[in-house]
């Protein structure tokens, strides 16, 4: 009997990883629990163990191959005792794939045209390259968070940088996001610089005391003396099939409190041009990422003192029949429905609003008078949430301007479930932005 | 030895300090409890709204600390912060004006009793949630650490904020990564209305530190020179590179938990036993006269002082509400 071994699934996100070595050869007879290869995910490298039993049949992917898929064959295994090495040859002449190099994941997994001076990089590494230049440049920025050192990060967004800058810069904490908050905050009260991870947003709720009331609060309450210069960032928002206390969108918590600023990028060139602009700002910064967006790829500029400014939004379709403004990964899911959208004659226009506080009213008044409909596009929550923000603000300044009710698509108002049929239709997906731009241009 | 002999040697000892240190430390303690009356005073005129927390009682702690400390230290506290401001040497004037809510306060007017900085004089805080000040002091002595200089934090905490998980997380990697921070458990034996053995498992809350490796001492907090003489002692630890130290004070506080606190979970007798008997500046005072210094002296002084909180309790309702467009100022710095 022939066992198919198949690529495993190592993290929530994953969905191929690289087969960076094989630790058996064919003809090595191997036990459950026995390491049979390493393998890279998007956030580690990781052995794997036999499940089964036997022998090893033959090696189907060669070590060094990126992009294998999950559930992919990987390598046969056959039963000792039944069939002689020699035999199981037979079974499958060459491996699946050769060795090959396959590029990152580019978003929508549609050629990317590359910008002068730029280059095809994921989100992560835009990330933590902006970390590393802005590093270069100031001594007094620093790293501090959870496995952001030696680990090399929980999901890499910090890999390399331990090497680079050693311990004097980059800082393991233990598991306590009250304390590292408040100590990060007594550093930036004392003039330094420091880029706090949470390895999520949903663990920052244990820091939420030090965040709102010292770092956010302070500077108005000491009439401009306490300047608190630092940047709190991490993944924010649904993963995948972590459940309610995992996958959670936290922008209009954040966006809510005077004396933030709040950024939540979706492209490598939002993450890099605002990280930088983050770190460099005097205040404090809440830099929501998303885990889902780490592996993907966009252009991205090259260049060691590219900044996008804070507080500002960016039109990345222009269109004329609605307008849907969204923020992070959701900006994605907007342009594919954008697509879907043009075959239904609708030419609707995609605001990435990069910034949630302060927020790019001007952006959004000025597409309003255009468009005349608007869509709003969020995975949080519903009530309370971004949409109607940017709804009561329309209102207040655009209300003639609109042809039709602005319409909000968010995550439902549940907490998140596990299951991944539930999951999915807790999450604002393609369809619903379809659909709700279909219904505000009336060609229902 | 018999107890008078080593009251005797006690005394003798103390009166080998130098004298003017002495005097200044009378000076800044009497400055405190004097500005302290003033504020509970004018607290019931109504000029001064919200919470008001008085220290009056504990001035040995802050003033006997801050005799130790050095040029570019930084000081952290709780909302009880008006005495430690007085022992920086912030302007008792800024200090009233922000009590009443005025442009001149340290806070042009927008942080009141509880949130008053300066970083000119070290001092980083006036916080108002309840150990919130704890990881922000160790953070403080991170910078001081990581820019190389030889400064510490002194981090001071109360009795009730002592139970804070932050506080023991702040504990934890103070201790780790060596931090050189001073914290300083002002025990006054009440949160707010609980006594410290309602609130409080174990023995003593300094022992808390030996689960982290931190050294501690438990000194007596109504006499200054003690304080001080720990206080060389933890900060010297600090300033060498040794990790944090943790000193628990003991210490009274007259007054209630704020000013709308009637403070019926004491008797008055254990109150005014306290202050008969070991009030900090009626201890200085009498050393004082034991060195020597005339009644004259110490009467003059307590003119000059009053003279001062007179000046600054009128500066501080002369000065003008702040402006209107203030409201909308220092949110953001950019």
């Amino acid at each position: 009997m022939t066992i198919e071994i198949l690529m495993p699934a190592l993290s929530p996100t994953m969905e191929e990883g690289t087969l960076s070595k094989w630790l058996v050869n064919e003809g090595d007879s191997i036990s459950s629990g026995d390491l049979i290869a390493e393998i890279e995910t998007d956030k580690a490298t990781m052995e794997v163990e036999a499940v089964d039993d036997g022998k090893i049949g033959q090696l189907l992917v060669a070590e060094g191959t990126e992009g294998v898929k999950v559930n992919t064959p990987i390598a046969l295994l056959v039963d000792s005792s039944e069939l002689p090495h020699a035999t199981i040859k037979k079974i499958a002449d060459k491996p699946y794939l050769e060795k090959e190099k396959i590029p990152a994941k580019p978003f929508n997994n549609k050629p990317i045209s590359i910008e002068a001076n730029s280059s095809l990089i994921s989100v992560r590494e835009a990330l933590r390259n902006g970390m590393a230049e802005e590093m270069r440049a100031d001594k007094s920025v620093f790293v501090m968070g959870e496995e952001v050192a030696e680990y090399q990060g929980a999901y890499k967004v910090t890999q390399g940088l331990l090497d680079e800058f050693g311990d004097k810069r980059v800082y393991d904490t233990p598991i306590t996001e009250h304390g590292f908050a408040g100590i990060g905050i007594g550093a930036a009260f004392g003039n330094l610089k420091p880029i706090i991870e949470f390895m999520t947003f949903n663990f920052a709720m244990q820091a939420m005391d030090q965040i709102i009331n010292s770092a956010a609060k302070t500077l108005y309450m000491s009439g401009g003396q306490m300047g608190c210069p630092i940047v709190f960032r991490g993944p924010n928002g649904a993963a995948s099939r972590v459940a309610a206390q995992h996958s959670q969108c936290y922008a209009s918590w954040y966006a809510h409190c005077p004396g933030l600023k709040v950024i939540s990028p979706w492209s490598s060139k939002d993450a890099k041009g605002l990280l930088k602009a983050a770190i460099r700002d005097p205040d404090p910064v809440i830099f929501l990422e998303n885990e889902v967006m780490y592996g993907q790829s966009f252009s991205c500029p090259d260049d060691e003192d590219f900044l996008l400014p804070i507080g500002k939004a960016n039109i990345e379709k222009e269109g004329n029949d609605v307008t849907i403004i969204s923020f992070s990964i959701m900006v994605g899911k907007s342009l594919e429905a954008a697509e879907i959208l043009k075959d239904r004659n609708i030419n609707a226009e995609v605001i990435n609003l990069r910034t949630l506080r302060p927020l790019d009213t001007d952006t959004i008044i000025e597409s309003v008078k255009k468009t005349n409909r608007v869509v709003t596009c969020e995975e949080g929550f519903p009530f309370s949430g971004i949409g109607a923000e940017i709804s009561a603000l329309i209102i207040e300044k655009a209300f003639d301007w609109l042809d039709a009710p602005v319409k909000r698509v968010t995550g439902k108002d549940v907490p998140m479930p596990y299951a991944a049929n539930l999951e999915k239709l807790a999450l604002p997906q393609v369809d619903d932005i379809v659909s709700a731009c279909v219904e505000v241009c009336y060609k229902d | 030895m018999k107890k008078s002999t080593a009251k005797k040697i006690l005394i003798e000892t103390k009166m080998n300090y130098d004298l003017n240190l002495l005097q200044d430390m009378y000076k800044k303690m009497l400055l405190i409890r004097r500005f302290e009356e003033k504020a509970g005073q004018l607290y019931g005129m109504g000029q001064i709204g919200g919470f008001c927390h008085l220290y009056i009682g504990q001035e040995a702690v802050v003033v006997g600390i801050q005799s130790a400390q050095i040029e570019g230290d930084s000081i952290v506290t709780s909302y009880r912060d008006h005495g430690h401001m007085l022992a920086c040497d912030m302007d008792p004037k800024g200090v009233m004006a922000e009590l009443t809510g005025r442009k001149d306060g340290y806070s042009k007017g927008k942080g009141g009793s509880m949130h008053m900085f300066s970083r000119e004089k070290g001092f980083f805080g006036g916080h108002g949630i309840v150990a919130a000040q704890v990881p922000i002091g160790a953070g403080l002595a991170f910078a001081h650490k990581y820019n190389g200089n030889k400064n510490v934090s002194i981090t001071y905490f109360g009795d009730g904020a002592a139970n804070q998980g932050q506080v023991y997380e702040s504990y934890n990697i103070a201790s780790l990564w060596k931090l050189p921070v001073v914290f300083v458990i002002e025990n006054n034996k009440y949160g707010m209305g609980t006594s410290v053995n309602r609130s409080s498992a174990g023995e003593n809350l300094s022992d808390r530190g030996e689960a982290y490796g931190i050294k501690s001492e438990i000194i007596d907090g109504m006499d200054i020179l003690a304080v001080r003489d720990a206080a060389i002692r933890a900060i010297d630890y600090c300033r060498t590179g040794k990790g944090p130290y943790i000193l628990e004070m003991k210490t009274y506080r007259y007054r209630g938990h704020s000013m709308s606190d009637p403070a019926k979970y004491r008797t008055r007798d254990e109150v005014d036993k306290i202050r008969k008997t070991s009030d900090p500046i009626e201890n200085i005072k009498s050393l004082l006269n034991k060195m020597g210094v005339e009644e004259k002296t110490l009467k003059d002084i307590d003119i000059d002082i009053k003279s001062v909180i007179a000046e600054a309790a009128k500066f501080a309702q002369d000065s003008p509400e702040p402006s209107e467009d203030e409201l909308f100022t220092d949110i953001t710095i950019n």
